[in-house]
């Protein structure tokens, strides 16, 4: 194996490996300190994300969500951006999906109202990246400070629509009326059962595979089209972009534009796939969980769907800690997922030098 | 114990940098009062060595006198304690301090600051009389010329106890007049009893100055010579182990018609100032065309326009019967399809992309052509398959095109960039720095092609920072000051001396200006 070979698996695998090892470690002193038995508690983390058919549903479900947002954040940081607003995005992206279900004709076909219900997704979703992204582009506003904005203005806006607009009549949560059976993904079990297989139901939907349809896309687009060159040239320099011929305004609008879309792929998984109304927060945590995805799974998409999967496993795993511990609360999935960005972000490159000396030591 | 007279002197000196091993058992020693040239190829070892007389590195192994005395620094401090001053090729200032403020950087004394402010005062004074250096003390760094700065880097030195003075480079950024100005100090340290060493890769300088003169090549030091005792060929080729033509052959122009015309330009840089005004100039088929000037004059940021990456404010050029103007500005994508090829003066900002692989670096401006795209496929193995084709035609080693841009040397990452360029048969050629940071062998290989492209009638518009350079490969050359056009000339009537003062046209006028106001 050549050197360059030894530095990219290196890159690739070892680091992100020891990074997540590192923050499990780091987790298990944590649960020391609050008098917790780290190996009892990974057993029972485990078993709850894999142990049974359910657990398995559900960590596929939330492996799902984890994946658009990861993926969001990943097209944008290729152009150079950091896109802290897939939570809104995810957010406004649900409306969309949400206003097709709502008012379209109910008697059209499923193969109909899914696909526009995506469309609507992708083009709410875009269109709240794009007024960051102009500002960014044009009026030099830091994209970081004005995606975190919309976030809370996303917020704001749902909070209006279901309480003002979409709330269902004679109903006091804010919550619209049910889609219609037409705009409803089906479960995994429903399919199973179909086939004449028995599983425990789970929120697992086939949106699952549009996650996995949407990885493999935007792994062809990157790498594999022009306009995926345009965008990793411009956030690798910007004057060789321009030199190129590439104008750098235009590719950050565009590319904020399908980080958006992205990540408003989670209303389909979540209002289509599993609640089948529209609801405030469904899209808790995901914008930023994606971040932490994104980061572990450095920025590709095989990375992402496994990092994706770590993610779930960590949500569902640990509402089953929480449940099974007293001393443990919900809350240790976000101190899970902080020292898994802190080590596989913030402290990225701790063990490359070590690990260049042992495996890939320049030859003399 | 009696004082040699050896200032410095390194007995095998030994250092590696991973797999590089930049210093081979290097010897050398320098005599006091004299000036010792070093020259070699980029990479040969020489800033490497210095840098370890200066404290930034560390030798592996060897010996290192510094006037009789045992001498092994790792940090610059110690270095100055030793009396070694050293002047980097880019100047170690903090700009919108005044020359006194920077001169005492670094060694400011006490909690109050005043007191060493005027012992610097009385002190400079003193040198600057002792050795010709007369700099205004009060004045921000920032607003003086290239050349005063550097004098002041010198001062800098003298002041912090320097009894040998290593520069890097000197006179890169100098003109002509200013870099004679210079060698008439050094002349006068040397009287003085400083010593100095000329790191550098001109040799006309070498033989102008220097007493003495030590060739490195590939981290080995090959030769040692007295100055009066050789000649350039022979330091040439001690260089790069064989001979080569300095002055490269090539036959007559056969000049065609204009194909790019410039009127009246007028063009802001990236921070919106006006750096050039006023400038026209033609373009013809068959010919290269020199823009001479020291840098920052407006050169780069009318090769920038004629890319098309900077907009123009005023006036027009005209390419292949396209007009562009404020109105009708055309992007750089628009122009090579219009058949101008650039390749930029900033290599490894613009011309290249290092985390890319060797053919996406090839692919840059050239990614929307329908030969390696299949609609929206853009193919990788026609990617590869013209990189590789294009890095046989130069040359460009190794020939790898999943080879990271960052791990070719210079001179083949250079290579790349003008096969890429060339090899797309344009009309027009718009060349920055050709071989700014290459080797020889691949100096002499670039400046053919170039000649080689204009013999097949392109037209081409050269600008380097060597004037050398300009004058060895053009047919004409057009000088620029402050923005302007200075003189237009016929290389075969260039000389030196004639295009140095057409690139002070500035200092002499501000001269002028200046003494009308007293």
């Amino acid at each position: 194996m050549t050197r360059d070979r030894r530095l990219s698996w290196i890159n690739g695998l070892l680091l992100p490996l020891f990074n997540v090892l590192t923050a499990f470690l780091a987790t298990a002193v944590v649960f020391i300190l609050i008098n917790v038995n780290p190996i009892e508690a990974t057993k029972i983390l485990i078993y709850g994300a894999f142990g049974y058919e359910e657990g398995i549903g559900y960590t596929l479900y939330y492996t799902t969500n984890f994946i658009f947002t990861g993926l969001a954040v990943a097209v944008a940081f290729h152009a150079g951006l950091f896109n802290i607003g897939g939570e809104g995005q995810a957010y406004i992206g649900g409306l969309g999906t949400a206003l097709v279900a709502l008012y379209i004709d109910p008697t059209l076909s499923a193969w109909l109202i899914i696909p526009l219900g995506i469309f609507g997704g992708l083009l709410f979703g875009a269109m709240w990246a794009i007024i960051p992204a102009y500002l960014q582009a044009y009026r030099g506003s830091h994209i970081v400070i004005t995606t975190i904005m919309f976030n809370f203005l996303a917020s704001a806006l749902m909070v209006y629509l279901l309480v003002h607009v979409l709330r269902e009549m004679g109903q006091m949560s804010p919550q619209s009326k049910d889609f219609p059976d037409s705009a409803w993904i089906p479960f995994v079990h429903e399919v199973f059962a179909g086939m004449g297989i028995k599983i425990a139901q789970s929120p697992l939907n086939l949106s699952i595979f549009i996650a996995l349809i949407f990885s493999a896309l935007v792994w062809f687009f990157l790498w594999h089209t022009r306009w995926g060159f345009a965008i990793r040239a411009t956030g690798k320099s910007n004057d060789a972009a321009v030199y190129s011929g590439i104008n750098p305004k235009k590719i950050i609008v565009v590319t904020m534009c399908i980080s958006g879309a992205l990540a408003g792929l989670v209303g389909i998984n979540e209002l289509m796939g599993v609640q089948h109304r529209l609801l405030l927060d469904f899209n808790y945590g995901y914008g930023f969980g994606g971040i932490a995805v994104a980061l572990m799974g450095r920025n590709h998409p095989i990375g992402i769907i496994i990092a994706a999967l770590l993610f779930g496993i960590l949500y569902q795993g640990g509402m089953d800690l929480a449940f099974e511990m007293q001393n443990v609360s919900r809350h240790i999935i976000v101190v899970m997922q902080g020292l898994v960005i802190l080590f596989c972000g913030g402290l990225e490159y701790l063990y490359r030098p070590i690990l260049i000396r042992f495996l890939a030591p320049i030859e003399t | 114990m009696a004082k040699s007279n050896i200032a410095i002197e390194l007995t095998d000196v030994d250092k590696h940098f991973g797999a590089v091993h930049a210093n081979d058992k290097v010897s050398l020693s320098v005599k006091t009062g004299t000036i010792h040239g070093i020259v070699g190829e980029n990479g040969a070892g020489k800033s490497t060595l210095m840098s370890i007389l200066y404290g930034f590195y560390q030798a592996d192994s060897g010996q290192i006198k510094v006037f009789d005395k045992e001498f092994r620094a790792t940090s610059s401090k110690q270095s100055i304690e030793a009396g070694i001053g050293m002047v980097h090729q880019h100047f170690m200032f903090v700009d919108n301090f005044t020359v006194l403020e920077n001169v005492i950087l670094g060694s400011e004394g006490g909690a109050l600051i005043s007191e060493s402010l005027g012992k610097a005062r009385i002190e400079l004074t003193r040198l600057a009389k002792e050795y010709g250096l007369e700099v205004e003390l009060d004045v921000a760094v920032e607003e003086l010329s290239v050349g005063m700065q550097q004098r002041v880097e010198i001062l800098k030195g003298l002041y912090k106890g320097a009894k040998v003075l290593i520069l890097d480079e000197p006179t890169g950024v100098l003109t002509p007049q200013e870099s004679d100005e210079l060698f008439r100090i050094f002349e006068a340290l040397k009287n003085q009893g400083v010593t100095i060493i000329l790191i550098t890769h001109k040799l006309r300088e070498i033989m102008d100055i220097t007493d003495h003169v030590s060739v490195m090549r590939a981290g080995k030091m090959v030769a040692h010579r007295e100055t009066n005792k050789t000649n350039p060929e022979e330091l040439a080729e001690l260089m790069i182990g064989r001979k080569v033509l300095l002055n490269i052959e090539k036959s007559k122009a056969n000049i065609g018609k204009p194909v790019l015309v410039a009127k009246n330009l007028e063009i802001d840089n990236e921070q919106g100032l006006k750096r050039v005004s006023n400038v026209s100039f033609e373009a013809r088929s068959g010919e290269i065309l020199g823009i001479a000037g020291v840098t920052g004059n407006g050169q780069g940021t009318l090769l920038k326009a004629l890319a098309g990456i900077l907009p123009i404010s005023n006036g027009s050029i005209e390419i292949m019967g396209e007009t562009i103007n404020s109105k009708n500005p055309l992007n750089p994508q628009q122009l090579r399809n219009l058949g101008v090829a650039h390749v930029p003066e900033d290599r490894q900002r613009m011309g290249m992309i290092s985390d890319f692989t060797a053919s996406e670096t090839a692919l840059l401006g050239y990614h929307n052509d329908k030969n390696i795209n299949h609609g929206v496929w853009l193919k990788r193995s026609s990617v590869k398959a013209n990189c590789e084709s294009i890095m046989e035609a130069f040359d460009v080693r190794p020939t790898n095109p999943d080879l990271k841009s960052s791990n070719f040397s210079g001179g083949n990452q250079q290579k790349l960039i003008l096969a890429r360029e060339f090899e797309r048969d344009p009309e027009v050629l718009i060349i920055g720095q050709p071989t700014r940071g290459v080797d020889i062998g691949a100096i002499e290989f670039i400046r053919k092609r170039i000649i080689d492209m204009r013999d097949a009638g392109k037209a081409i518009i050269l600008i380097s920072v060597e004037l050398e350079e300009i004058m060895s490969i053009s047919d004409r050359i057009i000088v620029m000051c402050d923005g302007e056009i200075t003189g237009t000339v016929d290389a075969s009537d260039a000389d030196e001396a004639t295009l140095g003062m057409m690139m002070a046209n500035a200092l002499i006028s501000q001269e002028k200006s200046n003494e009308a106001q007293l």
